[in-house]
């Protein structure tokens, strides 16, 4: 690749980016150095594209282009409408942590009633004393640029034994159109403790946005953890997502993720089991119509023996829209009795629909139990005219089974509150159907 | 008045003609029977009048009301008020029985111009229809049909039938499967329904449904055409006799 002067799409420089963004970035010298380096491995390898294998169902160079500019502190009536947002989109009862164009939003969020709860400050905060959550092993393009450029996210602190009664949510909200927003959190939690933690990302004006979310989670032993993630984006948006989850021994962690929204979305999930006798249940659900391109890629690592790892995915697919699920399970050469178990469907609901699954086993250990299965085809027309034939209408009829195939992934959450708020959400995918 | 009117009707399933010309006339307050020996279309009727696709008809037409049913997509004719009990119900795994049935009801309701049922009132129409029908509240929690019996398949279907109160119920072999007390309970609820302004089409292949669901007239189906009517005491003759000697006639 010819990288002397690397330009996008409209002969933008790809350094301008970083160049005028800079100024902005949190962080003291040490750590803008290494913001600075970050970029230099983002722009090394640029936009992820088909020909590197994890990125081969999503090229972003050619679905997405270019990165947009970062987008300007959100002013008061960016907050206002932020505001509104919230209100439709929070969960009732929940702790609300709000980052409104990638620049978290105190009046928006309950810090104060959290402080019992969990540690908390902010990014930026935490950046003033080092680069140490700028940090990851990863020299993924994305979360490189992620790097170099995060201008806020949470940092929560969940002590060893607490019992957060209820849910944390975090809420990714976007007010301008034609900028990216960049934020990493950091979410640990510590043994014993029971939490549910939230993400919602949502737009408060529709426009071509672009999100780019980093995510590090690390579970101590014993804790009980529900971490739901909800992409309801903006219909001409993009949001790449990374997550990084270090979990302990006998953790319960159970995982769910649900795309709705966005032109291009991809999340990138990478679990890795570290401690015995652990539980992890990640489960996914991809909503797509028009020309929607949505990525679920979780890379499950059995680091450690005696861990029981089960993924259950459902992409609904309308339209010219694609899907595309990678699950890779990795089961290291000490893991013996791993017991990893992955089942994809796809439903397709138009002849121009796309879903491509990519399974993978990984297996250096002998005495492991280990399988994966994989569906795809379109509703059953039987089962659409006994409905009929009941007095349903097509729409309806089709809506009542599309529910029914993504409850096998929904009712896998386990809080009956959480369950109906995204059930909720997946109504108004069905009614946005034309 | 004439409920349904089926005229000359010629049916085809994958190039080949099944329905052969089939003439039947249903007047509103009437039970009509069908028999016939398998394979001669029976199942293939009621599917064509409930709407269902696969089917090409090539000649002839189904009037109901007096109105054109070709043209009505199925939800539409069940809204209508056709209702067929489906000789083999499906199964819906992930829709509750429950949810399934208020959506029909209420979208039925909607289509007429009607306002919807609010939630105790369906309940409580949902309680003593299966009360009656001797089915218990928890299979109404499970996935429409999922895990029942082949008998508990066949009530939910008369409990629908009960619930959505159609002016056009079509039976296909509602007695197969059943036990004898089923039978009874079953036909019971079928026979609660009867009344001036409802007619019935009953299949079966057996005298028995019909001791217990009288009916004003017996038709006599072979390969594609209705080859004899009669009263109820047809129905004994075929008991004695078989179908051998409609064979030719058709
Ligand atoms: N989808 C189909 N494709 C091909 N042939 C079909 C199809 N459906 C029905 N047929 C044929 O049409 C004929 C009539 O079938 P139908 O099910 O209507 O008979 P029936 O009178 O209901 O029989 P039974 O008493 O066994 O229920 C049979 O020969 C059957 O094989
Ligand atoms: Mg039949």
């Amino acid at each position: 690749m010819n990288v002397a002067v690397a330009k996008t799409g409209n002969g933008r420089a790809v350094s301008d980016l970083f160049a005028s963004a800079e100024g902005r970035l949190p962080g003291s010298p040490s750590v803008i150095a290494t913001r600075r380096e970050a970029f230099g491995t983002y722009e090394r390898l640029g936009l992820p594209h088909r020909r590197i294998e994890e990125w081969k169902y999503t090229d972003l160079r050619a679905l997405v282009g270019e990165v947009l500019p970062l987008a300007a502190a959100p002013d008061a009536a960016a907050l206002k409408r932020a505001a509104e947002a919230v209100k439709t989109h929070a969960i009732a009862g929940a702790r609300k942590l709000v980052l409104v164009d990638g620049v978290f939003a105190p009046d928006l969020s309950d810090v104060k009633a959290l402080a019992g709860q969990a540690g908390f400050k902010t990014l930026r905060e935490s950046l003033e004393k080092d680069a140490g959550l700028l940090k990851t092993a990863s020299t993924d393009a994305v979360i490189s640029l992620n790097a170099a450029m995060a201008t806020d996210g949470v940092v929560l602190d969940i002590a060893d034994g607490a019992q957060l009664s209820t849910p944390i949510q975090i809420l990714h909200i976007a007010t301008s159109a034609s900028a990216s927003a960049f934020t990493r959190s950091r979410v640990a939690i510590g043994k014993g403790a029971r939490v549910t933690i939230v993400e919602s990302f949502i737009s408060a004006s529709a426009g071509a946005y672009q999100v780019n979310d980093a995510v590090l989670i690390t579970v101590g032993d014993g804790a009980d953890v529900a971490h739901i993630r909800l992409m309801d984006d903006a219909p001409d948006a993009v949001n790449v997502s990374s997550h990084f989850v270090t979990i302990g021994a006998a953790v319960k962690f159970n995982f769910f993720n649900m795309t709705t929204g966005a032109a291009v979305s991809r999340l990138q999930g990478f679990i890795t089991l570290a401690g015995e006798g652990s539980e992890l249940s990640a489960n996914g659900v991809n909503l797509l119509q028009k020309t929607e391109h949505g990525d679920t890629t979780l890379v499950v690592d059995h680091a450690v023996p005696n861990c029981v790892s089960r993924e259950v995915f459902r992409a609904v697919i309308d339209d010219r829209a694609h899907s595309v699920f990678q699950g890779r399970i990795i089961v290291r050469p000490d893991a013996q009795k791993t017991d990893g178990k992955m089942m994809t469907r796809a439903l397709l609901l138009s002849d121009e629909a796309e879903a491509d699954n990519k399974p993978e086993l990984e297996i250096f250990a002998d005495d492991v139990s280990c399988g994966h299965g994989a569906t795809a085809g379109a509703l059953d027309d039987s089962l659409l005219f006994y409905l009929k034939a009941r007095g349903l209408p097509e729409k309806q009829a089709q809506a009542l089974l599309i529910q029914a195939f993504v409850g096998e992934a929904i009712e896998q959450i386990a809080d009956d509150g959480l369950r109906e708020h995204v059930i909720g959400i997946a109504e108004r995918w069905l009614e946005r159907r034309s | 008045m004439a409920l349904l009117e089926v005229k000359d009707l010629k049916v085809r399933v994958e190039e080949r003609e099944i329905l052969h010309g089939l003439t039947l006339t249903v007047n509103e307050g009437e039970v009509h029977a069908i028999m016939g020996p398998n394979g001669s279309g029976k199942s293939t009727l009621s599917h064509v009048i409930a709407g269902k696709p696969g089917y090409e008809v090539t000649d002839g037409q189904i009037l109901f009301k007096g109105e054109d049913l070709l043209e009505m997509s199925p939800d539409e004719r069940a809204a209508k008020g056709v209702f067929l009990a489906f000789q083999y119900p499906v199964e819906i795994p992930g829709v509750a029985t429950m949810t399934f049935l208020r959506t029909a009801l209420n979208a039925q309701r909607k289509a007429r111009g009607e306002s919807e049922y609010s939630t105790p009132d369906f309940l409580k129409k949902v309680r003593e229809v299966s009360k009656s029908l001797n089915i218990p509240q928890d299979m109404l929690k499970r996935g429409v049909n999922v895990g029942f019996s082949g008998g508990e398949k066949k009530r939910n279907e008369v409990l629908q039938m009960a619930l959505f109160e159609p002016s056009l119920c079509i039976l296909d072999e509602m007695d197969s499967g059943l036990d004898i007390d089923a039978l009874r309970i079953a036909a019971d609820g079928v026979n609660a329904l009867r009344s001036p302004k409802r007619a019935m089409v009953v299949i079966t292949h057996y005298q028995r449904l019909l001791n217990y669901i009288v009916p004003d007239v017996v038709h006599v189906m072979s390969k594609g055409r209705v080859v004899k009517s009669g009263g109820k005491e047809l129905a004994l003759e075929l008991e004695a006799s078989g179908y051998a000697q409609f064979e030719d006639a058709a």
